[in-house]
């Protein structure tokens, strides 16, 4: 039995082929394996080790769907009982016309309903191997209005929500803006022209600053200290 | 003895690294040593086409090395692909392959593209040190980093990370990559006459060399990310 031993402080980065612990008591979950009896990291990323189970929260990397997830995505294509969207990641996601709301006939032009270029909020349904299956049917889930759109990071999007919505809630309050960020990483962003570009560049700026504590005050003074003084 | 640019048969020339230096790509890097600069970017995981080049079963790594036109030591480099370049393209990805784990991608492609601004010998090393770290910083899963460093063999003599003079000047060339942690070996090439001993030396000593490469490429990753 081997002596257990982290090797790495408390919400380090590590890089890949970092070691972060040593000893066949500890388990390796996302981001980690482990290579006889040391757990060793993957990705780019925030180590920790909580009670026994280690793992690595990523920082860079596109997004990789999971069943569940709300996404806003772009229609590219569609066929004839299909939507195709881009929601960021390396293949696109299909809308079936079983999955809306409302029935819709086989044959339909389907462009009245979603057109090309315009931009949807769904629900991840099903992740295989080849496809990533998406449903509009549920509340909230439905066709964008014309918004100005942002994409970050999704490892950024927690950061962008904050701690039980803290951050998103400011943005909106401070900029009197609809908000929407999908768990991709697309935020969608509706309000006056000026108001649009601030909340934008807020958003913009907790992704460039999310390793930094106490992010929630300097974003306030950021937002305040954007465009003084101009005129709507 | 010292050596055309006066450093020490052992000795690495100066080395300089950073991440993200390319904003609209998913992952970059750059990486400097001596006068040799590459600069990598990572593009993906994106949709593969055409179709037939699809794996269903996990992604495909797609490398590019090329040197720009001014990047040489006086002659226009003329560019477009050539033989030389498809080759090294070729060994930056079996390089660069065993230390992936793609599986998370299938279908899709991740295309990296290795540009040399400079050159002054040991090219395809800090190309694959370039993309290495620009392949962390696309977030992509990886065992370990890679690093690479050239050795070689000038009158018997070993000299560490040859430069343009001595690899023009005769010198056997062994390009060699490195996985830092466990040290295994996924780059060798030998240009020139070596024995076997002089063979085994010289691993050594490139192995040596590459955990100093390491601690570079590991410095400037951390420091992207403000660790």
């Amino acid at each position: 039995m081997t002596e257990e031993i982290t090797l790495v402080k408390p919400k380090e980065i590590v890089i890949p082929g970092q070691e972060i612990a040593q000893g066949m008591g500890f388990i390796p979950s996302g981001g980690v394996y482990r290579e006889g009896d040391k757990i060793i990291s993957n990705v780019i990323g925030i180590s920790t080790v909580n009670g026994r189970v280690v793992r690595v929260i990523p920082l860079s990397g596109k997004y990789l769907p999971k069943s569940g997830d709300t996404v806003i995505g772009k229609v590219i294509d569609m066929n004839i009982a299909n939507w195709f969207i881009d929601i960021g990641c390396a293949n696109d996601a299909a809308l079936n016309i079983r999955e809306t709301p409302e029935f819709i006939e086989l044959g339909t032009d389907l462009s009245q309903f979603f057109n090309f270029g315009e931009y949807l909020v769904a629900k991840i349904a099903k992740v295989t191997r080849n496809t990533i299956d998406l449903s509009v049917k549920g509340p909230g889930l439905r066709k964008l209005p014309t918004s100005k759109m942002v994409r970050i990071n999704p490892s950024k999007v927690p950061r962008v929500i904050g701690k039980e919505g803290s951050m998103i809630s400011l943005i909106k309050d401070k900029t009197k803006c609809r908000i929407m960020v999908g768990q991709n990483g697309f935020a969608s962003i509706q309000g006056e022209p000026l108001d649009e570009i601030k909340a934008a560049e807020a958003i913009k700026y907790i992704e460039a600053n999310s390793h930094k504590e106490g992010l929630t005050e300097e974003v306030s003074k950021y937002l305040d200290s954007l465009y003084k003084g101009e005129k709507k | 003895m010292t050596r055309t640019d006066g450093r020490k048969p052992d000795q690495l020339r100066e080395m300089e690294a950073k991440v993200g230096v390319i904003p609209r790509a998913d992952g970059s890097a750059m990486f400097k040593i001596g006068n040799t600069i590459a600069y990598a970017a990572v593009y993906g995981p994106r949709a593969l086409h055409p179709k037939f080049l699809q794996n269903p079963e996990r992604g495909v790594l797609r490398c590019n090395y090329n040197m720009l036109s001014f990047s040489g030591k006086g002659n226009r480099v003329r560019p477009g692909p050539s033989r030389r370049s498809r080759e090294i393209s070729m060994l930056t990805e079996k390089a660069l392959r065993p230390v992936l784990d793609l599986k998370a991608y299938p279908n899709a492609v991740i295309d990296v593209f290795v540009e040399l601004l400079q050159t002054d010998a040991g090219t395809r090393c800090a190309g694959i040190c370039a993309a290495a770290m620009a392949l962390a910083d696309a977030g992509i899963p990886m065992k370990d980093l890679i690093s690479a460093l050239s050795v070689g063999y000038e009158k018997d003599k070993l000299l560490i990370d040859i430069n343009s003079d001595e690899d023009c000047g005769g010198a056997t060339d062994i390009p060699l990559a490195i996985m830092p942690l466990t040290g295994k070996i996924t780059l060798l090439q030998l240009d020139g006459d070596v024995n076997v001993k002089q063979l085994q030396e010289a691993v050594k000593a490139a192995k040596k060399g590459c955990m100093e490469i390491y601690k570079v490429q590991q410095k400037a990753l951390k420091e992207k990310y403000g660790g």
